[in-house]
């Protein structure tokens, strides 16, 4: 079998909401200096289903595949330190500016590039933009169903068996390959990469594609061909002032906020 | 402009995030002069029809089909490609759930349009359609345009009001014969889990009491969940305790969980990171009760306490019995 997991590199979400600032000019998030870069978590948890699943498919070969500039290769190598076979670094000056739309485009044409890939997974959402539309957009791309959300994903006789995510539950959906799977944190931890297979990595191979070796004009990739035109950037000013409940006991304090809330009205 | 809504029903009736959408795209429709239609999918009903005209739609498409009545994205999505090519719309409005997030993308490709998810701002400007939406997990906010027609949009609960119901309004109702051809639907719903509601929805909850890292395991729910009971409202978590075990998934709140509009929000253990204050930032009123007096939450909260919950949440539960008689 053979499984493609498009992953993205991002600035480490873990920082604290204070390391955010905005570049006006440019219209980016620059978190500040020395933010490390990182597989953006939801991916991580692609990387790890597509393992779980050669587990028990032995003889499945997994791709990681991101769209990128070339510091995206270390998104790529901690995915093959995870365990994945080989790499395809997605990279070309035209791809600068890309929106979900052309980043679906040029993931779907790679994709098939490849030729036969009975599964794709990526993550639910990137951390950085939050927009969960890449991988619906290469399932529609591709013309291949697409399921979102995924808690567990089985694989059995060519055919997709997926818990995915409800807002009150959850449901189980079936599908034949080749498929479309996006993965929620539900799926559970990934696992951190070993010393051992950290160390094969290095010798695993990275191809390296531009627009022209998938045959997309540079007119039709990045920031030409996006829909979406990023107008503002900012962060979100707060007018709020909080009222701390003083007290010198649990019992003062509650009496407190009950008297507060009694008095807005919200008890 | 020409507004489309989707409008999602729950138990045979409008929800609360479709009535809010019909209060926004009646007034982007106004400001330019143009129309707002609803599409209803799976239920025939001329009753929620009329419930969507009274609610600000000026026309809408009904699809009645037994494959319809449950989403299901491959039914959906070509019956409601069909409707807004028919609807000729600018703008298709959807309520930002798991529904909604699921939708929206498939339905913009589909259409070979551009797609803005979770979007907590719409506006119009010199004829220029802008939308607003919190990235980088809730700490910044984005404001986009659009170089192609339609642009869809998921507008998260809680943004805009609803247009009070007027039974007097007049609008038409158009069946659309739904062609739905078994080859499309490629995928198949084997089982479906509902967790074990407690109570209410979180979306309908006038108050909410959640809890996050902060209550050390799951014995703390037990007794946020005594105070829920107690003001009559429901019980939430941010992300940690739910991927921890210690409550239902389904009770998560924010980016990729609920969002959830309660006029008081008890944040119990729970830090205030962006992306859970994404599903509960427009909360009336917050309450924040936290050990750490520096915590993020606290810049969101009305009132805020600092100290250890395991003492301060049964002393509040006592107070607020005391004060009630």
């Amino acid at each position: 079998m053979r499984i493609v997991v498009c992953v993205k590199q991002v600035p480490n979400p873990e920082i604290a909401a204070s390391q955010y600032c905005v570049d006006e000019q440019a219209r980016t998030v620059a978190p500040v200096a020395g933010v490390q870069w990182v597989m953006s978590p939801f991916d991580e948890q692609a990387v790890e289903a597509a393992l779980r699943i050669r587990e028990a498919h032995p003889g499945t070969r997994i791709t990681v595949m991101t769209l990128g500039p070339e510091r995206a290769r270390n998104a790529l190598k901690h995915g093959l330190a995870m365990g994945a076979d080989e790499g395809v670094l997605l990279t070309d000056t035209a791809f600068a500016g890309s929106d979900s739309y052309t980043t679906a485009l040029t993931l779907a044409a790679a994709i098939k590039k490849i030729g036969t890939v009975d599964l794709v997974l990526t993550g639910r959402q990137a951390a950085d933009w939050d927009g969960g539309v890449v991988g619906a957009g290469i399932g529609e791309l591709l013309g291949v169903p697409v399921i979102a959300f995924a808690k567990e994903v089985h694989i059995e006789d060519g055919v997709a068996r997926v818990e995915r995510v409800l807002d009150d539950g959850t449901e189980t959906v079936e599908t034949c390959l080749p498929a479309v799977v996006t993965v929620s944190n539900e799926l559970g931890a990934p696992r951190a990469p070993s010393l051992r297979e950290t160390m094969r990595a290095a010798r695993k191979p990275v191809a390296a594609w531009s627009a022209s070796d998938l045959g997309l004009a540079a007119d039709t990739v990045g920031a030409a061909g996006a829909r979406r035109v990023l107008e503002r950037m900012f962060i979100p000013v707060k007018q709020n002032r909080c009222e701390f409940i003083s007290g010198n006991s649990p019992e003062e304090q509650a009496a407190g906020l009950a008297q507060r809330l009694r008095e807005a009205k919200l008890i | 402009m020409n507004v489309l809504v989707i409008a999602e029903t729950m138990q045979g009736k409008v929800t609360g995030p479709v009535c809010e959408l019909l209060g926004l795209a009646r007034r982007l429709a106004d400001q330019a002069g143009g129309t707002v239609a609803a599409a209803l999918l799976g239920s025939g009903g001329d009753a929620v029809a009329l419930e969507l005209i009274a609610g600000g739609a000026d026309k809408v498409f009904v699809a009645a089909h037994a494959l319809l009545v449950e989403y299901h994205a491959d039914a959906w999505v070509p019956v409601l490609a069909r409707i807004c090519r028919q609807a000729a719309c600018d703008a298709i409005l959807i309520s930002h759930n798991a529904v909604g997030a699921d939708l929206a993308p498939r339905l913009a490709f589909r259409l070979g349009t551009a797609v803005a998810t979770g979007c907590v701002e719409a506006a119009l400007s010199a004829g220029r359609f802008t939308l607003t939406r919190p990235c980088y997990g809730g700490n910044a906010r984005e404001v986009i345009a659009f170089k192609t027609m339609p642009v869809i949009a998921t507008v998260r609960p809680g943004c805009y009001d609803m247009l009070a119901a007027d039974a007097s309004r007049s609008g038409t109702v158009e069946q659309v014969q739904p062609e739905l051809e078994v080859t499309a639907i490629r995928t198949r719903v084997v089982a479906r889990k509902r967790d074990a509601a407690d109570g209410m929805r979180l979306e309908d909850a006038k108050v909410i009491v959640a809890g996050g890292r902060g209550l050390n395991g799951v014995a703390g729910f037990g007794v946020l969940a005594e105070l829920a009971h107690m003001l009559g409202g429901a019980v939430g978590a941010s992300r940690v305790p739910c991927d921890l075990g210690w409550c239902p998934r389904s009770w998560q709140i924010g980016l990729t969980g609920r969002t959830v509009t309660p006029d008081l929000y008890i944040a119990v253990g729970i830090s205030g990171a962006g992306h859970h204050m994404a599903g509960c930032g427009n909360a009336k009123a917050i309450v924040a009760v936290n050990t750490d007096p520096a915590a993020a939450i606290f810049r969101d909260a009305r009132y805020g306490v600092v100290g250890d919950y395991q003492q301060f949440i049964p002393a509040f539960i006592s107070e607020v019995e005391r004060l009630r008689g």
